[in-house]
């Protein structure tokens, strides 16, 4: 038997997310380095059409389980699902996107099948063993690679844009009905209907300019520089989580992958250290500029100009030139 | 009630790091330790659970020695009693295998709720609380903002974050485990009090050697290589004094990227 890489493909509103779309992406690489098939699996409760859809990417099948207790998501349900589409392929990898859904399902997964997990990658190695998965921790400032060293199958799971969906290919798969038996899982956890908490309040989405704080403003009072910043900008007032769990801000006014993604034209990050959830909020800004008194912070990876310093003095400084403009 | 809290210690949030000559971890002879972020709002949440239902808190950490010192902050800030599972030579490498030791304590305590934190802020896997959830065979929510127990129906209903500003309620029998998110409340000090009466509470040690676990059964993750990442697309770093620099900054914002 060859070795499968299988990418589990999570859905939601009837449409593939942009997160398994990515993971795909990856998958597709690893298989042409490797030789390894590559497989999409996709649970759901008549979601045939993203299966089909799916057929038409380059994989090797479209592994489908459908069943009216996958409608919606369920931990108790969905590990016994996968356990069983896994026990029984033998995958050498289980791929799947770092989202809340996975954070809550994959670890879970791991235990049960007593496999080993590497979440939130930003990307691979081929390696003689197979891959070793490249990680980002101690708050985005260093890289590690991991290998697992148990048997098949791994499970990994990848973080938000580590891949790039137009990378995509096309190709023509059968898709194959996988058969799962739930009928004796019994879901513990009851979910309630999920809802929206920001709408109808502050729609950053649309402000041309954006300048955000983070923790470095250190104190509530200490805003007033920042908000100064933003009138002579014309900009909307953003944050990072920290700042608004401090409720310093509102929770509308949050930047990140709990709160909104912008795309402004500028965005000023004053004291925002870079992590990942900020900067998937943000990080298609046209032009970013960071302010932050740490060299090694993150955010200066992705800003297009950094200014290593003290906010409480260039804030200040920066808006007074642009007030003699 | 009786709640058990994970809590982990971790480099300080302004730590700058060094790389260990081995190449597989960082240097700690020069850095402080303070207790995880989301795992002070964990705490701060099982103490208003203890407060409103009465009952236990209890903290359990796997870690050094020198975890002690935030163990005796969580006692002071009002936990009834602490766990140190000690591994002194950082042998507990993967979630998983934490996870494991953390159960193994926990298959002789009784307890109606285990919180953890959402993820760690050095290794930052976000598996520990799950992992710990299904060894333990017991059902688990993630990402918690609000926790309504209900210790007589043995229930607890927490609120789950999601994605963008999107949130959902669940319901579990206890016991269970929950995943708390940071943010989920404002954490409170220790008072002068509460320091004097740490020094007086229970801190239990308990050796890796004294829990009957086959750790080759344990799935092996790794750590091969840390290092500092490299970048393609870096910012323009501004340099001069505080004029300059905003003068330069003005000028390029005007001039290069066109957004003024
Ligand atoms: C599931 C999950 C979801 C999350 N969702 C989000 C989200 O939607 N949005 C979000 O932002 N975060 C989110 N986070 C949190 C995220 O991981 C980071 O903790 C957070 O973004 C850090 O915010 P910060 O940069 O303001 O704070 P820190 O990381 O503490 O950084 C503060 C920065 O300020 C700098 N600084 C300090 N003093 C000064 C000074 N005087 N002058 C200049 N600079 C200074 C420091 O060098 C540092 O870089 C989430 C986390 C999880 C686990
Ligand atoms: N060594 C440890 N001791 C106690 N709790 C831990 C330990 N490691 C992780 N945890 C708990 O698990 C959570 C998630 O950690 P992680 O899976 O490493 O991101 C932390 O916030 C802690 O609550």
């Amino acid at each position: 038997m060859s070795e499968a890489i299988y990418v589990l493909i999570d859905h939601a509103q009837g449409e593939i997310r942009t997160a398994s779309q990515e993971s795909l992406v990856i998958g597709q690489r690893m298989a042409d380095d490797s030789g390894f098939s590559l497989h999409a699996l996709i649970l759901g409760h008549e979601v045939r059409s993203l299966a089909e859809e799916l057929a038409g990417k380059k994989v090797n099948s479209v592994v489908w389980v459908d069943d009216p207790k996958l409608e919606e998501y369920d931990p108790d349900v969905y590990c016994e699902a996968l356990s069983q589409v896994l026990t029984e392929k033998q995958p050498h990898l289980l791929l799947m996107g770092h989202i809340y859904q996975n954070i809550d399902l994959a670890p879970k997964l791991a235990a049960a099948i007593n496999k080993g997990l590497v979440t939130d990658c930003i990307g691979y190695r081929k390696v003689e063993e197979g891959f070793t998965f490249v990680r980002q921790m101690f708050r985005n400032k260093l890289n590690a690679d991991v290998q697992i060293r148990s048997s098949h199958p791994w499970i990994v799971t990848l973080q938000a844009g580590s891949a790039s969906v137009d990378d995509l290919q096309e190709g023509s798969a059968e898709v194959v009905a996988q058969s799962a038996e739930l009928s004796s899982v019994q879901a513990r956890r009851k979910s309630l209907e999920a809802f929206e908490v920001t709408k109808g309040k502050v729609d950053l989405s649309k402000a041309e300019n954006i300048v955000a704080v983070g923790r470095g403003i250190k104190k509530k009072e200490n805003l007033k520089i920042i908000e100064d910043l933003a009138e002579t900008l014309d900009a909307e007032v953003a944050a990072s989580r920290p700042v608004v769990d401090s409720e310093w801000l509102g929770r509308d006014r949050q930047i990140g992958s709990s709160g909104q993604t912008v795309a402004p034209r500028l965005y000023v990050a004053c004291g925002i250290s870079g992590a990942i959830q900020h900067i998937v909020g943000m990080k298609n800004s046209q032009c970013i500029v960071a302010i932050n008194s740490d060299p090694n912070a993150p955010i200066f990876n992705i800003a297009s100009y950094g200014i290593v310093g003290d906010l409480f003095e260039i804030v200040p400084a920066l808006t007074k030139r642009l007030r003699e403009l | 009630m009786k709640i058990i809290t994970c809590l982990k210690e971790v480099p300080a949030r302004d730590a700058r790091y060094q790389l260990a000559s081995e190449g597989t971890g960082i240097k700690e002879s020069d850095l402080t330790f303070e207790i995880n972020e989301c795992d002070e709002y964990s705490l701060e949440e099982s103490l208003k659970l203890g407060e409103e239902h009465g009952g236990e808190v209890a903290i359990l950490t796997v870690g050094r020695r020198r975890a002690e010192k935030s163990i005796r902050k969580g006692l002071a800030m009002g936990a009834d009693r602490g766990m140190l599972i000690r591994d002194e030579e950082g042998q507990l490498n993967s979630p998983h295998a934490v996870a494991v030791a953390l159960a193994e304590v926990l298959k002789g305590e009784e307890f109606d709720l285990i919180l953890a934190g959402t993820q760690s802020d050095d290794w930052s896997y976000a598996q520990t609380g799950v992992l710990l959830a299904e060894l333990l065979g017991i059902p688990h929510a993630t990402i918690v903002m609000e926790i309504q127990a209900d210790p007589a129906q043995k229930k607890v209903k927490a609120l789950r974050e999601m994605e963008s500003g999107w949130f959902q309620w669940v319901e579990l029998p206890m016991p269970s485990v929950l995943t708390i998110q940071a943010g989920i409340s404002q954490v409170r000090y220790a008072s002068l009090k509460g320091i004097m009466q740490a020094k007086k509470k229970e801190l239990r040690t308990i050796e890796l050697s004294d829990l009957d676990v086959d750790w080759s059964s344990v799935p092996q993750v790794e750590v091969v290589r840390v290092y500092f990442p490299e970048v393609d697309k870096k910012a323009e770093i501004l340099e001069g004094t505080t004029e300059t620099v905003v003068e330069q900054l003005v000028e390029k914002l005007k001039k290069e990227a066109k957004v003024l």
